[in-house]
C-alpha cells in the first residue's frame, strides 16, 4: 500500500498519453494533455509527502511540528501554472486548425498546408 | 499515419512505459519516508528567518523567487501567444453568432451571490496567501474566476468592459513588472536580485515577510489579469461583440 500513491501517479500519465494517441478531437486531446499533466502533481505531492506529516503552514500549529515538503507544494503550484499556459496555447491553436481546415480530428489536420 | 498502426505503436510502448514505471517505483523509498534535506530545513527556518507561516509561499516568493519570476513570465508569454494566434480568427468571426440573455432568475442570483463570495474569498486568499493557505497564483484565479461569472449570468457585454485589452494591459504590466522592480530594487540597495528587503515583521500578520506581500500582490495581479485576458480572447472568438448601435436591452 504504502507505493500506491506513485503506482496512481503512473497510471494518470499512461491513461493521458493514451487519450492523446487515441483522440479524434484537438479539445480532447487538451484534456487528455492535463490529464497526463496532472500525475506530475499526484507525484511531486506524493514524494514529499511525511509520515503523519502537517501542512507546511505553521498559523495554529506550533513550529516545529513534523510537516510536509513545501518546496514540492511550490513546484506543484508552477506545475500547474505550466498546464493552463500549455492548454490555453492548445486551444488557441484548435480554433486556428478549425479555421483553416474546418475539423477539430488531429487525423483530419493532414491536408493542412504551411 | 493510419489510427490502426498509430495504436499498435501505443500498445507495446505504454505497457513498456508502464514496466519502467514500475521499476522506477519499486526503488523509491516508500510513501511517507521522506529522505530529502531540504523540506525539512525549510520548514526550520523559513518562519524563524522570514515570519512567513506560509512555507510554501514563503518558499515560493523568497527561496525561490527567481524562479517564480519566471513562472510569471510563462504566464505572460502565454497571453501574449494566444493574442497573437487568435488575431485574425477576431475579425473574421464578425457578427455571425449573438448569446441569448439568460432568462432564469434562479441562476442569475445564485451567480450574483457567487460572484459577490468569489471576490471575497479571492481577496482573503491573495492578501493572507503568506499566512495561512492560499497565495497570489491561486487568489488570482479564483478572482478572474469571480469576474468571468459575470459572462455567465449576465450576458457577454456585462464582460465587455473588461474586454478591452488595453484597459487590462497596464495591470498585467504592474502585475508582472512589479514583481522585478521589487528584485532590482534589492540590486540597486547593494544586495543580490530579488533579497528580501524590508523588515519581517511579527510573524502570522499580514505585516510580516518583508518583500513577500508585495510580490505575493504582484503576482496575485498578474495571474488574474492573465486569465481574464486569456478568456478575453477566446469570448471574442467566440461570441461577436454586437456593434454600438444594435445595442437593444
Amino acid at each position: 500500500m504504502s507505493y500506491l500513491p506513485y503506482a496512481v501517479a503512473a497510471w494518470i500519465c499512461l491513461v493521458g498519453i493514451a487519450g492523446i494517441a487515441t483522440s479524434r478531437n484537438l479539445i480532447h486531446l487538451a484534456i487528455c494533455l492535463t490529464v497526463t499533466q496532472s500525475s506530475s502533481y499526484v507525484l511531486l505531492l506524493s514524494v514529499g509527502y511525511v509520515k503523519h506529516g502537517k501542512a507546511p503552514i505553521f498559523k495554529g500549529i506550533k513550529l516545529g511540528t513534523t510537516a510536509v515538503d513545501p518546496v514540492v507544494q511550490a513546484l506543484t503550484l508552477t506545475d500547474i501554472v505550466v498546464s493552463v499556459t500549455v492548454v490555453a496555447l492548445i486551444l488557441a491553436l484548435a480554433l486556428d486548425a478549425h479555421r483553416l481546415s474546418g475539423t477539430v480530428d488531429p487525423d483530419g489536420l493532414a491536408d493542412i498546408k504551411g | 499515419m493510419s489510427r490502426r498502426v498509430r495504436i499498435g505503436i501505443l500498445t507495446p510502448t505504454l505497457l513498456a512505459l508502464g514496466a519502467l514505471f514500475a521499476w522506477a517505483i519499486a526503488g523509491l523509498p516508500a510513501f511517507g519516508d521522506y529522505r530529502g534535506p531540504y523540506g525539512l530545513v525549510l520548514n526550520r527556518v523559513v518562519v524563524p528567518l522570514r515570519h512567513t507561516t506560509n512555507v510554501v509561499m514563503g518558499t515560493t516568493f523568497d527561496v525561490r523567487g527567481v524562479d517564480t519570476m519566471g513562472e510569471e513570465f510563462i504566464l505572460y508569454a502565454a497571453v501574449v501567444g494566444v493574442t497573437l494566434l487568435l488575431r485574425d480568427e477576431v475579425r473574421s468571426r464578425q457578427a455571425e453568432r449573438r448569446t441569448q440573455r439568460l432568462r432564469s432568475d434562479a441562476v442569475r442570483l445564485l451567480g450574483i451571490v457567487m460572484i459577490g463570495g468569489g471576490l471575497l474569498v479571492g481577496l482573503w486568499l491573495v492578501s493572507f496567501g503568506y499566512i495561512t493557505p492560499g497565495g497570489g497564483f491561486q487568489g488570482g484565479v479564483l478572482l478572474a474566476g469571480a469576474v468571468l461569472l459575470l459572462y455567465v449570468v449576465g450576458n457577454h457585454r456585462d464582460y465587455g468592459p473588461l474586454r478591452r485589452q488595453h484597459a487590462l494591459d497596464p495591470l498585467e504590466a504592474l502585475g508582472a513588472g512589479g514583481y522585478v522592480v521589487i528584485g532590482l530594487a534589492a540590486l540597486a540597495s547593494g544586495t543580490a536580485f530579488l533579497t528580501n528587503l524590508f523588515g519581517h515583521g511579527k510573524a502570522g500578520t499580514l505585516l510580516s515577510g518583508g518583500s513577500i506581500p508585495i510580490l505575493n500582490w504582484a503576482s496575485g495581479i498578474a495571474v488574474s489579469v492573465a486569465m481574464l485576458l486569456l478568456f478575453a480572447e477566446f469570448l471574442e472568438t467566440y461570441v461577436v461583440p454586437l456593434e454600438p448601435e444594435d445595442s437593444g436591452s
